[in-house]
């Protein structure tokens, strides 16, 4: 009835899960019963559950990223501590519940906490910024957003009902096939990632169609913001990646579920086509991750220095040169593996030629500063801090790009260090600056300056802390994923990472104080204008928080920077111009396709990973009928009527007309 | 043996031979303080040298540009900060033909030097390439087993598990295999890794040019008794390696194909031990697979009845391999005896 499911599933014998389990299921209770009781329900629903609106499904990803990080921070904690007390010791956590932690740590990193951030960064600005109301596919981006919850969902129910893998966050084969991990883990791991892989595919397919069809009259291709360009080139990027890392997992689950042989050790299967087709996928998507994190960099640069960004087309150049590079260089991943010398050196220069792009990108960026106006707001510290701290991480990449090196420090705690330095000082500074930047858009008032601040200081200081020592332990030879260390030259420095651990802990709390804090004071905070930064691109142009369809009447845009001239010629003029001749406006309408959809696959995931076969089925049945159903719907959309879209721009152009009356003698 | 695990602190060879390394060697003094006996900055073989010499001279290239982008970066957002009334604001200032050129040409000028880094001690340092030597090659044979270190002296037809000895100068040809999963031999002092793999043979040409005993682990992630499969390298005079080898055959275990099926069963933190006689043609037997990979684990959480129905129930992952090695700790961290 249950398939390989019994109570031997549960950790009993393992108080850290089980503890943690507890802590969290219990949270979560408490927060459903808080809602039931308030009567949030009907709101959730109708607003949020069902929505089809791109910025809530973007709030809805970050919201889910920013849990997601907390909990890959929590195995960081873990795994630190422990290392701290492993030298010539047993530490607290025994070799299986280390090994999931760090496999925990990595999947949940990259697919649950870094992805949904970057996904919901683009899904809330690009159309925005694109000057339209949508994206091309709205219920199918809620659908994307509801699987990639469903993966999260099925990874954390993993560390309470049975294992997770303990094979590291990629499942290097043999290791991950059944002879050498007959658990559940490895399944677990299997089916999170392809369902939520599912909707990442399917939101690099409509945010591809929604920038490449669906911009405001006048913005062509070059003049779009460098957000939505390098928001084009990460979605080209996953269209043409995740499939690879779908067959591959597919393979692999062949050969766990039906006996196939495509990486086993026997009868012809061959283990180095796993790590060659995983890293085929992996490397572009370190790309996938970075380039809108560029992106927004772009934009805070450009903002907070009150200049265009220097170079745009170049810049444009730039992030089109590293897409297509990205797929020449995946071999770096194991130049150990022993290809030839010509091999491994065509893949090494491949791989520093990257450098070429990012280099152009971090000297237009600097002159973007030059001739500047510049204002240190935190999203401006995050960026001047990413260039600091990149440079050096692109350096080290560089090095391990160089093959007689790499044969030294590959899977060391250099390598660790490295991809640390660049995804947490590019991708996530990124992140974060966005986050800053872009919360008066979503939510009507700006953060905590002042708590904004203290986390800047305390993660940066606390990064460096943590990941220079790695770095000289990787240098002394120290390898990666060690449960226990019988080398007491390594003790000091891990105990210095340690307390970067604790640093970085002060910073991830004064995130969340910040957010508190400001939630509290937020109407001292309000965000007015609607322009709170005195930003260049559409967005700026809405209300804070934009109303559903975004913009009562499409722009026309004229050039690179939209928003800006129109808010040049309006101080000009001291006018606003005439009151445009307001329409009702066609949206489209809520859905609850992708909820349920994904509340199925969630049976059907879980069903596989215990062969509880009658239950893969019926999800398998009633996801296919969601589908249908959806199909046969009448009505696609709802229409704003007149009088609510006037009411709102006459608001919106009060607001901006005394914005005007005070700024009056101000030139550009 | 005691802890620290390397010999005592021979002098550090040719550090700073090549004057332009003198750069990279400054701007990391600081790491190399921190630098204790274990260390790829401090190689006692060729190819270590080889390796560490390509690293500090990509990293002196790369240092040259990265050095003043960080200067600059600070200096252009400390002057052109809103407070200061002497940075002057030019907005217009958004594309300059010269320095589009210039900040193409750093990038790609750079990347020419690496490249041919690359290029270069990708040749010159590959696994694979023998060392130029008077001196008669070594021939050690290295199977990664769950989870353990094997290595056999085809010429004395001897073997150990989990220590390494192997005479001062003269290159040591590593012929690579798995029993099972992926793992990556890798002795920090020496150089190069290279992965072992099961069905297949990798080749790795390491030299140690001063005694002492060196740290050795495997480099790739294989599971939960991963952190137990480290070794010690023992670089001894030729004299002594002989009378090592032939020492084994005074004593010990013999390592055939019922030993090796034992013995490539799952057992953590194995101390090491020795085999006196090594049936002829083993590693290739693993090589070619008509040894069978080790079995991996009887079961894990969740799905223990469908795996292994076969297997014996006593036989667990816990429990100490060779029956007929003299001693084998499940404890971790007990890999050597005070």
């Amino acid at each position: 009835m249950l398939g390989k499911l019994d109570w031997s599933a549960i950790p009993f014998d393992e108080p850290i899960p089980l503890v943690a389990a507890g802590i969290i299921g219990l949270g979560v209770l408490g927060v459903l019963a808080w809602i039931t009781v308030k009567g949030f329900w009907p709101y959730l629903w109708r607003e949020w559950i069902t929505s089809v609106d791109h910025k809530r499904i973007g709030v809805m990803y970050i919201a889910l990223a920013l849990l997601m990080l907390i909990r890959g921070f929590v195995d960081a904690i873990m795994m630190r501590s422990h290392q701290a007390m492993a030298v010539n010791a047993e530490g607290f956590l025994p070799p299986d519940h280390y090994d999931q932690i760090f496999s925990a740590h990595g999947t949940i990193m990259i697919f649950f906490g870094a992805m949904p951030f970057v996904v919901g960064m683009m899904n809330f600005v690009v159309p925005l910024q694109l000057g339209i109301r949508d994206v091309a596919f709205p219920t199918l981006n809620s659908m994307s957003f509801w699987l990639t919850a469903s993966g999260a969902l099925l990874v954390n129910v993993s560390l309470v009902v049975g294992e997770f893998a303990r094979t590291g966050w990629l499942p290097y084969a043999p290791l991950s096939e059944l002879d050498y991990s007959p658990g559940v883990g490895v399944d677990y791991y299997l089916w999170a990632i392809q369902v939520a892989g599912v909707g990442t595919l399917m939101s690099g397919v409509n945010l591809v169609t929604t920038i490449l069809k669906m911009r405001a009259p006048g913005m062509g291709l070059l003049r779009m913001p460098m957000f939505c360009w390098t928001s084009l080139a990460a979605n080209l990027l996953i269209v043409a990646a995740f499939p690879i890392l779908t067959a591959t997992l597919a393979m692999l689950t062949l050969d766990r579920y039906l006996g196939f042989h495509f990486f086993t050790n026997e009868a012809g299967g061959n283990m180095m086509m796993f790590v060659n087709l995983i890293w085929a996928w992996g490397h572009p998507e370190v790309y996938i991750l970075i380039l809108p994190a560029f992106g927004i960099f772009s934009e805070i640069f450009a903002t907070f220095s009150g200049k265009p960004l220097f170079g745009y087309r170049s810049m444009v150049a730039a992030t089109l040169f590293i897409v297509v590079v990205s797929f020449t260089v995946w071999l770096h991943h194991f130049f150990t593996m022993g290809a030839g010398a010509n091999v491994n050196a065509a893949f090494g220069i491949a791989t520093s030629v990257i450098a070429v792009g990012t280099g152009v990108k971090v000297y237009n960026w600097i002159f973007t500063m030059y001739g500047g106006r510049l204002r240190f707001a935190t999203p401006m510290l995050w960026s001047v801090a990413f260039i600091l701290v990149f440079v050096v991480g692109g350096m080290t990449g560089v090095l391990l790009a160089v093959p007689p090196a790499d044969f030294m420090l590959h899977n060391s705690l250099f390598l660790v260090a490295h991809f640390h330095n660049v995804i947490i000082g590019g991708v996530l500074f990124g992140l974060f600056a966005g986050y800053t930047y872009w919360f008066p858009k979503a939510f009507g008032f700006t953060l905590d300056e002042w708590w904004g601040k203290v986390a800047f200081w305390l993660t940066l200081l606390g990064f460096v802390l943590v990941f220079g020592p790695l770095y000289i332990l990787g240098l002394e030879g120290m390898t990666r994923r060690l449960q226990h260390i019988e080398v007491e030259q390594w003790e000091p420095w891990l105990m210095v990472a340690l307390a970067g651990v604790v640093v970085m802990i002060g910073g991830v709390a004064a995130q969340v104080v910040q957010l508190v804090v400001s939630i509290r004071r937020r109407h001292e905070l309000r965000d007015t204008t609607g322009d709170p930064w005195d930003g260049r691109s559409l967005e700026w142009a809405t209300p804070s928080p934009p109303p559903p369809y975004n913009f009562a009447v499409i722009p026309d845009v004229e050039n690179e920077e939209a928003y800006w001239s129109i808010k040049q010629s309006a101080i000009r003029s001291q006018s606003l111009g005439e009151e445009p001749d307001y329409k009702p406006i066609e949206m489209p309408r809520n859905s609850p396709t992708g909820f349920v959809t994904a509340f199925f696959s969630t049976l059907i995931g879980f069903a596989l990973i215990w062969h509880i076969w009658w239950l893969a089925v019926l999800g398998l049945v009633g996801a296919y009928a969601t589908f249908v159903v959806f199909a046969w719907r009448d009505e696609v959309e709802y229409e704003v009527p007149l009088e609510t879209v006037v009411e709102a721009e006459r608001e919106r152009r009060a607001a901006a007309q005394a914005w005007l009356a005070e700024h009056g003698g101000r030139t550009a | 043996m005691t802890i620290p695990r390397s010999g005592a602190a021979a002098p550090v060879r040719s550090r700073g031979r090549h004057g332009w390394a003198l750069l990279a060697l400054g701007a990391c003094a600081l790491l190399l303080a921190g630098c204790g006996e274990i260390s790829i900055l401090r190689p006692a073989g060729p190819i270590g040298e080889g390796n560490r010499q390509i690293l500090l001279n990509s990293l002196a290239v790369m240092l040259v540009i990265v050095v003043p982008t960080m200067i600059a970066t600070l200096a252009f957002a400390w002057w052109f900060r809103a407070g200061n009334p002497k940075a002057k604001y030019r907005p217009e200032f958004t594309y300059s033909g010269r320095i589009e050129v210039i900040v193409w040409s750093i990038p790609i000028l750079t990347i020419l030097f690496i490249g041919g880094l690359i290029w270069y001690g990708s040749h010159e340092l590959d696994p694979f390439k023998p060392l130029d030597s008077d001196e008669p090659t070594l021939e050690v044979q290295v199977v990664s087993l769950d989870w353990k270190w094997l290595f056999i002296y085809p010429e004395a037809q001897v073997a150990s598990v989990n220590e390494l000895v192997i005479p001062v100068g003269r290159p040591v040809r590593f012929r690579i295999t798995s029993a099972s999963v992926m793992n990556t031999f890798f002795i920090p002092n020496l150089g190069s890794m290279i992965y072992a793999m099961n069905g297949m043979e990798t080749k790795l040409y390491l030299q140690a040019d001063r005694e002492g005993t060196f740290y050795g682990q495997s480099a790739h992630y294989s599971g939960d008794g991963f952190s137990g499969m480290n070794f010690d390298v023992r670089a001894v005079p030729e004299a002594e390696f002989s009378a090592w080898a032939v020492g084994l055959k005074a004593a010990g275990p013999v390592l055939n194909v019922e030993t090796y099926r034992e013995l490539s069963r799952q057992s953590r933190d194995v101390l090491p031990y020795t085999y006196s006689h090594v049936q002829g043609g083993l590693f290739e037997s693993v090589v070619d697979q008509t040894l069978p990979p080790g079995p991996g684990p009887e079961s894990g959480r969740g799905g223990a009845e469908e795996i292994h129905p076969e297997s014996s129930p006593e036989a667990s992952a816990e429990q100490p391999a060779p029956a007929a090695a003299p001693a084998s700790a499940s404890a971790h961290g007990a890999h050597h005896e005070g």
